[in-house]
């Protein structure tokens, strides 16, 4: 990089530069040992997806073992059934979080009673702000088997429904989408609520006057007005598409039972790490999740270049 | 006054669609924002309710005279040392973590947004390449644990969260719209990067500031991640690891006890479990109010790009 400074530049030389820029330098120097420290020096470190890890060699004395620890995991099926959830989760979360998210900042922004709005707004933000511990206690305080929702269910002659038992593990699927939309939504409208009001106001007034009503002003002026940040946010969300919510997979799913139905590459990759001897499965799965996530977001940020270059991310 | 008039004109001469649509519109946001709230209300009375009225009746939505009980509070601070510590914990951790994140991420940002600092595009696709790859969990955990010495230590609580090159990449550009003028007539005067940094930067950062703290802080108050990785020694666990824990093991102990045939009303951990919750929530939600317009504010910085 420098090299290539001073050859564009060459009457201002390098030495020059730093001496000049000394001070700046020094605050760049703990960041950039932080990256060094936790982002560069693991990054040769997915070697040991191709070694028998053991403890004892470390990682450059263990046995190399080829494409083992891959193969293993084909054959388990297991590469198969967590890119299969990884990607149907995403691909739910994005698409029902984008319409519950444009449709909120759409009927938030017609609102007339502000008041009305700012709580209303305030309250959607809320889960927005606690960790997925804290959602975990929420869901067995309503979903548990003391839950409210059992507690209703039975004072209405109903059978209690217990969401963590074996049979209802096919519910997890809508229980999982329900609570991200839950806690996502309300703060991720904001993105658009800000979309919203810089749509100039005149275009509406002249719908308005022209006798458009409100469906139409909104199908055929907000929604077109919205279309850039709609289609940004999706490709953004679409680089992570690869990446499961961790924190909201391990603390939600409680019981062996319902791994087959949300166990997603993150979480394999940490109950793999921490429970087995076997650091190579683990390994490999976390580098075939790092290339798959490289791949997407530089698909992703070359299609955004194509269709607004202001907004790539590189 | 303009406006006022403008909308009651709307409201006289609107018609049957858009009344349709105001009230599809305010029943679908009122029922969502019911649905965000209601949660957090039956936590707080769950946390109050007496244990074997949970066991026979389940929670209930209204508290009573009957069903009242601060068993639940009472079980945690009768042994106050492990709840005290996790808070300790947590609060040392935010505060720190949040002030060195600050310095550093602003430190960075101020450097990365000067027009004349000859390698900023390649530092700053440097720290950006770092989000596109990374090396995965296993490298990173065995680095911190075999290396590092993290095992145990409060700095693994803290360093993780020290680095963010999405915060950079707010501050930078943040500062990039700062006229170049202020700082240049600065330099006139013969004020170094240091001093211009804290004495011009700083202060006319404010917003963007207070929008990262808020969100940095955030995320310490509400970690449990890097304790899970790296602590085990439990007198070193934060405030949502320990409520993690608990959350676990009380539903273990109703387990072994339910396959025992025996209920556990003597350790209320049902309402113990909630209480627990809410003593890890409530500075959160006390302090929302006031603060819920630099949340707004964050997210519409962060959309700014630079």
């Amino acid at each position: 990089m420098r090299e290539k400074q001073k050859a564009a530049a060459p009457n201002r030389s390098l030495w020059k530069d730093i001496k000049k820029n000394r001070t700046r330098l020094l605050m760049l120097l703990v960041p950039v040992t932080m990256a060094v420290i936790f982002c560069y020096i693991p990054m040769p470190g997915v070697i040991i997806a191709f070694k028998k890890y053991n403890y004892l060699d470390g990682i450059f004395g263990s046995e190399w073992n080829g494409f083992d620890n891959f193969r293993y995991l084909l054959i388990s099926k297991k590469l198969w059934s967590l890119t299969r959830n990884t990607l149907l989760y995403n691909i739910a979360f994005i698409s029902i979080g984008l319409v519950f998210e444009v449709g909120i900042a759409i009927i938030l922004n017609e609102m007339l009673h502000l008041r009305f709005k700012k709580i209303a707004q305030s309250l959607m933000f809320l889960p927005h702000f606690i960790s997925w511990v804290v959602v975990a206690t929420i869901m067995l305080n309503i979903f548990g088997d003391h839950g409210v929702l059992n507690n209703i269910l039975r004072s209405m002659g109903f059978e209690g429904f217990n969401i963590y038992a074996y049979e209802n593990a096919k519910y997890w699927p809508i229980v999982m989408v329900a609570l991200k939309t839950w806690k996502s939504v309300g703060y991720g409208s904001v993105v658009y609520l800000a979309a919203i009001v810089g749509i100039s106001p005149e275009i509406n007034e002249a719908a308005k006057i022209d006798g458009a009503n409100i469906w139409q002003r909104i199908w055929r002026i907000t929604i077109p007005c919205l279309k850039p940040t709609i289609v940004i946010m999706t490709l953004l969300a679409v680089g992570g598409i690869f990446r499961g919510d961790f924190g909201m997979f391990y603390q939600l799913v409680k019981g062996q039972h319902l791994l087959e139905a949300s166990d997603v590459l993150d979480t394999y990759i940490y109950r793999t790490m921490m429970s087995t001897s076997n650091m190579g499965w683990s390994a490999a799965a976390g580098l075939y999740q790092s290339v798959l996530c490289f791949i997407t977001i530089n698909v992703v940020n070359f299609t955004v270049k194509k269709i607004e270059p202001d907004y790539a991310l590189y | 006054m303009i406006k006022e008039k403008r909308v009651k004109g709307t409201r006289i001469k609107s018609s049957w669609d858009t009344k349709l649509f105001h009230v599809i519109g305010y029943f679908f946001v009122a029922f969502f924002a019911l649905a965000c709230a209601i949660p957090f209300y039956l936590v707080l009375t769950g946390s109050f309710t007496d244990e074997k009225w949970i066991l026979s009746k389940g929670y209930s939505f209204w508290l009573t005279s009957e069903n009242i009980s601060l068993e639940g509070y009472a079980t945690i601070f009768r042994s106050p040392e492990k709840i005290l510590s996790a808070y300790g914990v947590t609060i040392f951790v935010t505060i720190v973590g949040t002030t060195l994140a600050i310095l550093l991420v602003t430190m960075t940002g101020y450097v990365l947004s000067r027009p004349d600092f000859p390698w900023r595009n390649g530092v700053s696709l440097f720290f950006f390449f770092t989000t596109l790859f990374s090396g995965g969990l296993v490298p990173y955990y065995l680095l911190c644990t075999q290396y590092l010495n993290f095992k145990n230590h409060i700095y693994a609580l803290i360093i993780p969260g020290l680095f963010s090159v999405w915060n950079m990449v707010i501050a930078k550009s943040f500062m990039k719209g700062i006229p170049n003028e202020l700082v240049e007539s600065a330099q006139m005067d013969g004020a170094g990067d240091l001093l211009i940094y804290f004495r011009i930067m700083m202060p006319l950062s404010k917003p963007m500031i207070a929008t990262l703290s808020l969100f940095t802080a955030l995320g310490y108050w509400n970690d449990w991640y890097n304790c899970m990785l790296f602590i085990s020694d439990d007198k070193k666990y934060n405030l949502q690891y320990t409520l993690q824990n608990l959350l676990r093991s009380a539903e273990f102990i109703t387990k072994i006890a339910y396959e025992q045939g025996r209920t556990v009303a003597s350790v209320p951990s049902e309402s113990m479990k909630l209480a627990m919750t809410v003593i890890a929530i409530g500075p959160i939600i006390m302090l929302y109010p006031f603060l819920q317009k630099y949340f707004v504010k964050g997210m519409t910085i962060g959309s700014v790009k630079g």
